[in-house]
């Protein structure tokens, strides 16, 4: 009940941003909504499978490059058909490195995850011809359910249409994933991010549910990438590289894994901490660095650990 | 025969920990496995579960050739086991737990989309094993929380959630005390019945408890068969007795 209320405001909040906010916040806001996506994704290997990759930037950059590719090279527009693609580009390259990472549990895991990324990272650069290198690819703005808004002004285009729309794809991925976690599979993730070898005992297949719940998070991870692939305007490697991935276990880290919502915070706080830090002080990296490390020393369950849980998993 | 062992031994590496044991359970049968600390008792468990691959030797599950077929396809072909290290799910609740093994059992982990609460089967099948192990009132609790004799009873319940055939409980009452062990095992027995369980293999070291509950016995030392009897006759052999039971230790893991 109180988890509702909490989530009706917040979702009245977003949707009236536009309305309220000066519209640099409110672009800062497309970001935010893409993250959102990705770590809802990421969350379901991290949170609820134990599993921790240092290489979904991986399956960012896909989705951001497949929207690139799409509006430029193949003149698709339509953001549908964007989308829709880059989870499907995303799924086709996880499936085989799934089959490859989860083989491997902890910090092995990570740095094959990490390793890929890091692959990937340099075909981008390498293959210029293709990728245009470190330059990047520019993205042109797609059309929104079938509307071609290529009069609108840039910003106008940006802070009303599509983050509505960013919005909706954010609910439906918080939708799907809502289903997910709480179907017996989800509840399958969780025994094997708990004890896989009881897991076992009960007849669960541990590679085969971490493999699933991997390219599902491929999947939103890529969705993610080409959502925020307009907004960004130019996409390049940078968006791919480890840092990126880092970045994203970072604000998991920070809303707290072990809650439904926690990486929405994460990110939400992230990306508005990062922004005012940068404005006010000149080493912001610096003084960002040890906020973010101090945030998780005293809030080791995330800023959403803070707030004492009754058990949302079970009530559900 | 449901469960046959020819044979079997054991190295890890130069130490033979098991040598050409030979044991088979048939069905409706209660078998407690004794023996000092290293004798090879969860060393054959391991064996007898597929988990663990023989030097030598071949185990047979209703005249199927299980050697070293790990614990996935077992647990699907109807046998489940639970270790001398209690062993949980921390952060699930006691009804999760139970769901998950229903789940398990009914194939629908899959189901990626399906609502766990809207499906009847798995909250009633988790419900009843719950009910059935004097867990219901603490199906909210989670896991780790419960204190170390319910952590034991849950899993073992998990393990009766899967409804197998047979069933190999390493310890199930080790770190409990003696009035909750034979609460434990009067729960095991009548669990079994509920289920129409066909034979529990168990290692136990409190012999009260072997020779209160087992029809059969199998004494292990220093990794041989020593003796495969009935409590009766176990009983009966003092000799025997002392050696099994010689170096025995307190509550422990
Ligand atoms: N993985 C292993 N590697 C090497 N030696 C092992 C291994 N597992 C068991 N052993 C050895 O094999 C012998 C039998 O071990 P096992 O665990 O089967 O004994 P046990 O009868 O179950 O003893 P306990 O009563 O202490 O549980 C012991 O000497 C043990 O040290
Ligand atoms: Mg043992």
């Amino acid at each position: 009940m109180r988890q509702a209320l909490v989530l009706a405001v917040a979702l009245a909040a977003v949707v009236a941003v536009p309305w309220i906010a000066p519209i640099y916040h409110v672009l800062l806001m497309l970001p935010f909504m893409a993250y959102g996506v990705v770590l809802l994704g990421l969350n379901l290997l991290f949170g609820y499978t134990g599993l921790v990759s240092f290489g979904h930037a991986l399956f960012i950059g896909l989705g951001a490059y497949t929207a690139a590719f799409l509006t430029g090279l193949f003149k698709v527009r339509a953001l549908e058909v964007i989308l829709l693609t880059a989870a499907v580009v995303a799924a086709v390259v996880a499936m085989p490195v799934a089959a490859f990472c989860v083989r491997y549990v902890k910090i092995y895991f990570g740095m094959l995850t990490l390793a890929f990324g890091m692959v990937f990272y340099t075909f981008l650069l390498k293959f210029y011809r293709l990728t245009g290198g470190d330059e990047g690819m520019p993205v042109a703005r797609p059309f929104l359910l079938g509307r071609d808004l290529g009069d609108m002004p840039k910003i106008e285009y940006l802070a009303g249409p599509y983050y509505y729309y960013s919005l909706v794809v954010l609910i439906v991925a918080i939708a799907v994933m809502w289903r997910i976690v709480h179907s017996p599979f989800g509840l399958c993730l969780k025994t094997i991010r708990d004890n896989p070898a009881k897991a076992e005992t009960l007849g669960i297949s541990v590679p085969h549910y971490r493999w699933t719940a991997f390219v599902i998070s491929a999947v939103y991870a890529g969705v993610g990438g080409a959502l925020l692939a307009t907004p960004t305007g130019n996409v390049d490697p940078t968006l791919a590289y480890w840092t990126h991935s880092g970045n994203l276990v970072f604000m998991t880290l920070l809303g707290g894994f072990a809650s439904f919502f926690g990486p929405l915070v994460g990110a939400f706080v992230f990306i508005y901490l990062q922004d005012f830090v940068m404005s006010v002080v000149p080493y912001w990296r610096l003084v960002f660095g040890a906020i973010l490390a101090a945030l998780v020393i005293f809030a080791p369950g995330g800023l959403l650990g803070l707030f004492p849980r009754r058990r949302v998993i079970e009530a559900a | 025969m449901i469960l046959q062992a020819e044979n079997v031994t054991k190295y890890y590496g130069e130490f033979r920990a098991l040598h050409d044991v030979t044991l088979g359970v048939s069905a409706g049968e209660f078998v407690s496995i004794i023996g000092p600390n290293g004798a090879g008792k969860s060393t054959l468990l391991n064996l007898l579960t597929g988990l663990a691959r023989p030097s030598s030797g071949t185990v047979r599950f209703k005249d199927r050739d299980i050697t070293g077929i790990g614990p996935v396809k077992l647990a699907k072909l109807g046998m489940a086991r639970s270790f001398q290290l209690v062993q949980i799910f921390p952060d699930l609740t006691v009804r999760e737990t139970l769901q998950a093994a229903v789940a398990a059992r009914l194939r629908r982990g899959r189901r990626i989309f399906a609502s766990l609460r809207g499906d009847r089967d798995i909250r009633d099948g988790a419900e009843e094993v719950a009910a059935l192990f004097g867990l219901d009132a603490k199906r909210r609790a989670l896991a780790r929380e419960l204190p170390q004799g319910d952590k034991k009873l849950l899993d073992v319940a998990s393990a009766f959630a899967l409804r197998p055939e047979i069933i190999l409980l390493d310890e199930p009452t080790s770190g409990v005390s003696t009035a909750d062990k034979t609460r434990i095992m009067e729960i095991l027995v009548r669990a079994a019945k509920t289920i129409g369980l066909q034979a529990i293999i168990q290692v136990e070291h409190d012999m009260d408890i072997v020779f209160g509950f087992s029809d059969r016995i199998v004494a292990l030392h220093q990794g041989a068969v020593l003796a495969d009897a009935t409590p009766r006759e176990v009983q009966a052999d003092q000799r025997l007795v002392d050696m099994v039971v010689g170096r025995r230790r307190g509550a422990s893991a």
